[in-house]
């Protein structure tokens, strides 16, 4: 077969044509995943929320959002999902804390009782090294060598190394660091949430947002 | 060449990463577990067997002077289709390979033989030889995944064989992947000979 030649009619109309049809390709493949890929999201957020709460029936009562300074002056959002069980009773709350990682974002979610008393975490995003501060994901959980869960974040958590009562993942400070700042920031995000706008809370630019 | 010979040739005369060494990037990156190497082989392979299939049948309809960049719009929609339908019905492997994923599109196995092979042959030639490739690739990854797995974290496609204080974290790291190529290339080349 004779190949159809460079001119530059030719060349314009092939590659229009090409990128057309593509796009069209395209546009509908997209259509065809959108709705699939937004169940993932919500499914795995609903799916964090039910672990770190250690509850398998409840519903998202409210969902704020806490934007507060870190010490560079850079604002961050802390999401917080208050939380309740089918009865209605009120079981605490899911935040969402992002802090600077080894390696990059580290995204963790962690639930509180409505004393502000760890009950789980999970993390939803990371990018530290694979082996070593990767770990993190088991290494805090309960019965695990740096255990969080049960304790209050009121008394600021830190590694054993700066003084404090959580022993860092081996070789990994930094990520440890990291993580248990994104804690401690949940906790104060938390406590700055309007439903638990308890004495000494500082309260915070909020943000109201429509019930989910 | 029969298709079987077309297949045979790009599992073992051209192994893409033992003896092409083409996609050493993504070769290198994502090969940290024997389930990750295999999910990006596989990943790749997908891309490769559409887009040596279209660019085969386009062959006559294509302008010597723009087939690059033909390819290039081919390639690139069949990626972002297949990195939309991961992160629709395989979330696990979204996360673990989410960011490979797009990079396919400058994979140069694929658009190696989409110059070398689909723009010269039948489609359906190109197809097998899709099919061949993706297969060597596919082994080649899951061979690096497995050894990288079992030397760093002491397991096989996530099953424990070796209690961790015999785990080189090392392997698992960047350095790791390249000194286990290096011998995997080394063996592979040696029993080809």
């Amino acid at each position: 077969m004779k190949k159809l030649e460079s001119s530059l009619t030719n060349m314009v109309l092939v590659l229009t044509l090409v990128a057309v049809i593509m796009g069209g390709v395209l546009a509908f493949v997209n259509h065809l995943t959108e709705g699939p890929i937004n169940e993932q999201k919500e499914k795995a957020l609903a799916d964090g929320i039910k672990a770190v709460m250690v509850c398998d029936e409840l519903t998202v009562s409210k969902t704020d959002e806490v934007k507060q300074n870190d010490e560079k002056g850079k604002e961050v959002t802390y999401i917080v999902y208050q939380v309740k069980d089918a009865q209605g009773n009120d079981l605490g709350a899911a935040v969402q804390s992002t802090t600077m990682g080894f390696g990059g974002d580290l995204k963790v979610l962690v639930g509180f009782d409505p004393e502000g008393k760890i009950l789980g975490y999970t993390l939803l995003e990371h990018a530290e090294t694979p082996g070593l501060g990767a770990k993190a994901d088991q290494w805090f959980q309960k019965g695990q060598k740096g255990d969080i869960i049960g304790k209050s974040p009121a008394e600021p958590l830190t590694v054993s190394k700066d003084g404090g009562q959580v022993d860092a993942i081996t070789a990994s400070t930094i990520t440890s660091r990291a993580f248990l700042k994104a804690i401690n920031n949940a906790y104060t995000a938390y406590k700055a949430t309007p439903v638990d706008a308890e004495s000494g809370a500082t309260k915070q630019d909020k943000e109201k947002e429509d019930n989910v | 060449m029969s298709y079987v010979d077309i297949i045979k040739n790009g599992i073992v005369k051209e192994n893409p990463t033992f003896v092409l060494m083409l996609g050493m990037c993504p070769t290198l990156a994502t090969t940290t577990s024997a389930m990750n190497g295999m999910s990006m082989g596989l990943a790749t392979m997908a891309v490769l067997i559409c887009t040596n299939f279209v660019i085969s049948c386009m062959k006559s309809v294509t302008p010597d002077k723009v087939r690059i960049p033909v390819f290039i719009v081919v390639i690139a929609a069949f990626v972002t289709m297949l990195q939309l339908v991961i992160k629709a019905f395989l979330p696990d492997i979204d996360a673990a390979l989410g960011l490979f994923i797009p990079l396919i599109v400058v994979n140069c196995i694929i658009l190696g033989r989409a110059e070398g092979f689909a723009s010269k042959n039948s489609p359906v030639a190109s197809l097998f030889d899709a099919i061949g490739i993706g297969l060597g690739f596919t082994l080649g990854l899951t061979l690096l995944g497995i050894c990288r797995e079992l030397l760093g974290s002491g397991s096989i496609f996530g099953l424990t064989l070796l209690p961790e204080t015999y785990n080189i974290l090392l392997f698992v790291l960047p350095p790791g992947a390249f000194i286990m190529l290096g011998f995997l290339i080394a063996i592979v080349n040696k029993l080809r000979s």
